[in-house]
């Protein structure tokens, strides 16, 4: 209970915080908030497709989120989310095209999720290398990553792959999977993303290789006096993460356009930091968070006509923020408090 | 033309001089300065609404400042007051500078992507100089002032500061406080520069400067040097970008491909300061 007390009561003030800010900035355009909440509502669980296109959006959140969770469990910030869901999403794409429709559908979708994992894992081995072998602070060479992997894929969709006059991929004949309503993108990858959180969820908490993983997170020298190899946890972990992220590709690719487009994963990846804090690195948390920050972000379409939809951006950065600063206050308020 | 490239080298440098001299003061000071990139994009969104509120450039400049510094506060309060992560609020600092100079621009100018045009400076750009005087007094500062000694104090051995009576959260307030002035200077640069404010327009160059921080190991002058190296990549990029062959986006690639060459590079000989992200004892 206490445990759950301490994980949930941060991000409740966050929450709060974030809400403080939502109300000031539609104040400050010369909004009424509780319209603009109703609006937000309505364009997201009021009807199906809304609430089709929300589960579409906290599939791609959840793993993203669950990617920079697993990262984040061996005390690594993974800030290329981004770009590896892109490149997961790439593989997937570009593999799809290849296959002949003779494939049959189960094998494609085995093969393409893969070749999502795959692509990620490439993006996300280069910087856990690179801090495994050279100590380079993950956060930069990510971030740098992001604009190198992009500019990459972007170059070879735009100059080779591409449908004349669109910057997509030609689509899949084989290996797509069904969606839920007609007409909004939420799709089967959505189980997937479940069974992808239940799975990561069990294996950091009871393996092996978890249990290294969080060794080296929370001590990384008492870890390596115990003799788990740090560099070598750290580009795992780093590999993992990647390919969670890119498997998250699946979702767009597979499930809703069939084909891979230039910049699709429109800042899923960053939005994926925060879902990771705010689901305090638990599965169950990391699904309710992305289900969370899909509403805010689908939720931002609806509002767009009377407030700007950036406004969620700023309150998704608002809850790191809280969350992070709310979470060492609570824990010395409690403390003091249980004494 | 050998005096062209270097002016305009020094040009591309002026952001990264700025915002890496005042990474250097706040992570001296003991606080991970992840949140350049927010600062400097803060700042050029600022310096574009004064300059066009004003009609005047260094009206641009101030607001500019203020900016970065705005953002600095809200990293102050959340790391030094409430000993946030630093590091994650770094991130998050940079993802709401993002938003928020979206809608601040939806807001005034109807726009999520541009500002219109403002104001810039008839001749040259006296940021410029600002630039170059960046490392050196924050050099002077850091190694020669009251201020500095504390700075170096808190960054290295917080506890022991507190025992001398060093007000250690007040000290790094102030160095996150500047550094964000200096990064805000570097955006408004940005901004000045190109007569507008774009989304995104800083680009990676607060991360860029970060890495210079670490390669330069944490000392000015260093720093300094790393700065030009990064700029002389950025020139390089844009003479390749106009007069070769090579797809632009690869050419688009050589900063940031040079920056995580710096990284690796320096592994083992960059020793941070000892209170580096630590917090407050």
């Amino acid at each position: 209970m206490r445990r759950i007390i301490d994980a949930v009561l941060p991000v409740a003030i966050a929450v709060a915080i974030a809400l403080v800010v939502g109300d000031a900035l539609i104040i400050a355009v010369g909004q009424s908030p509780g319209v603009v909440y109703r609006l937000l509502l309505d364009g997201t669980w009021a009807n199906a497709y809304g609430t089709a296109q929300v589960i579409y959006k906290a599939t791609t959140l959840t793993f993203t989120g669950l990617a920079v969770a697993v990262a984040l469990e061996g005390g690594l910030f993974n800030i290329g989310a981004e770009s590896q869901l892109a490149a997961g999403g790439f593989a997937a794409g570009v593999v799809g095209m290849l296959l002949p429709a003779a494939v049959p559908g189960a094998v494609a979708v085995v093969m393409l999720v893969i070749a999502a994992a795959l692509g990620g894992a490439m993006v996300g081995a280069v910087p856990g290398a690179l801090m495994a072998r050279y100590g380079a602070n993950e956060v930069i060479t990510t971030i740098m990553l992001n604009f190198i992997v992009l500019a990459l894929l972007n170059w070879a969709v735009a100059a080779h792959l591409h449908v004349p006059e669109t910057l997509h991929t030609r689509a899949l004949v084989t290996g797509t999977v069904p969606r839920f309503y007609p007409g909004a993108a939420a799709n089967a990858t959505a189980f997937l993303a479940l069974g992808v959180a239940i799975v990561t969820g069990w294996a950091i908490y009871w393996t092996r290789p978890g249990m290294a993983l969080r060794a080296v997170g929370f001590a990384p020298e008492a870890a390596e006096c115990a003799g788990i190899s740090t560099a070598r946890v750290r580009l795992a972990a780093f590999t993992l993460s990647g390919a969670i992220a890119g498997v998250g590709g699946t979702n767009f690719v597979l499930g809703y356009k069939h084909y891979y487009e230039d910049s699709f994963a429109g800042g899923a990846g960053f939005i994926g930091i925060a879902v990771a804090l705010a689901g305090r690195g638990h599965p169950v948390g990391i699904v309710l968070a992305a289900l969370a920050f899909a509403t805010l972000s689908q939720g931002g379409l609806a509002i767009h006509a009377v407030v700007p939809k950036q406004m969620v951006e700023v309150m998704q950065a608002v809850v790191i923020i809280a969350v992070a600063a709310a979470t060492p206050e609570v824990r010395r308020i409690l403390r003091q408090a249980r004494r | 033309m050998m005096g062209q490239l270097i002016l305009q080298l020094v040009r591309i440098a002026t952001p990264y001089l700025l915002a890496a001299a005042g990474g250097v003061v706040a992570e001296r000071a003991g606080i991970v300065s992840l949140s350049l990139e927010g600062y400097m994009l803060s700042g050029a969104c600022a310096a574009a609404f004064g300059a066009y509120a004003g009609d005047n450039a260094w009206l641009g400049v101030l607001t500019g400042a203020l900016g970065g510094m705005a953002a600095a506060a809200i990293h102050a309060i959340a790391t030094v007051r409430y000993r946030a992560d630093q590091v994650v609020t770094g991130i998050a600092i940079n993802l709401l500078a993002v938003g928020a100079t979206r809608f601040a621009l939806r807001v005034a100018f109807g726009s999520s992507s541009n500002s219109p045009r403002v104001a810039g400076f008839a001749f040259g750009n006296p940021l410029v100089v600002l630039g170059l005087l960046a490392i050196p007094a924050v050099a002077l500062l850091i190694d020669r002032t009251r201020f500095g000694l504390r700075v170096r104090a808190v960054g290295e051995n917080p506890a022991a500061a507190t025992s001398l009576g060093i007000d250690v959260a007040r000290t790094q307030v102030a160095a996150v406080l500047l550094s964000g002035a200096l990064a805000g200077l570097a955006g408004a640069y940005l901004a000045l520069d190109q007569h507008q404010f774009t989304d995104e327009m800083t680009a990676g160059r607060g991360f860029i400067a970060v890495a210079a921080v670490i390669f330069g190991r944490w000392s000015p002058h260093r720093v300094g040097v790393a700065c030009l190296l990064f700029a002389a990549a950025e020139t390089l990029q844009i003479h390749l970008q106009t007069s070769s062959g090579i797809p632009s986006q690869f050419v688009a690639m050589i900063p940031y491909a040079l920056t995580i060459i710096a990284l690796a590079g320096v592994v083992g000989r960059s020793v941070p300061p000892a209170g580096l992200g630590k917090g407050v004892g």
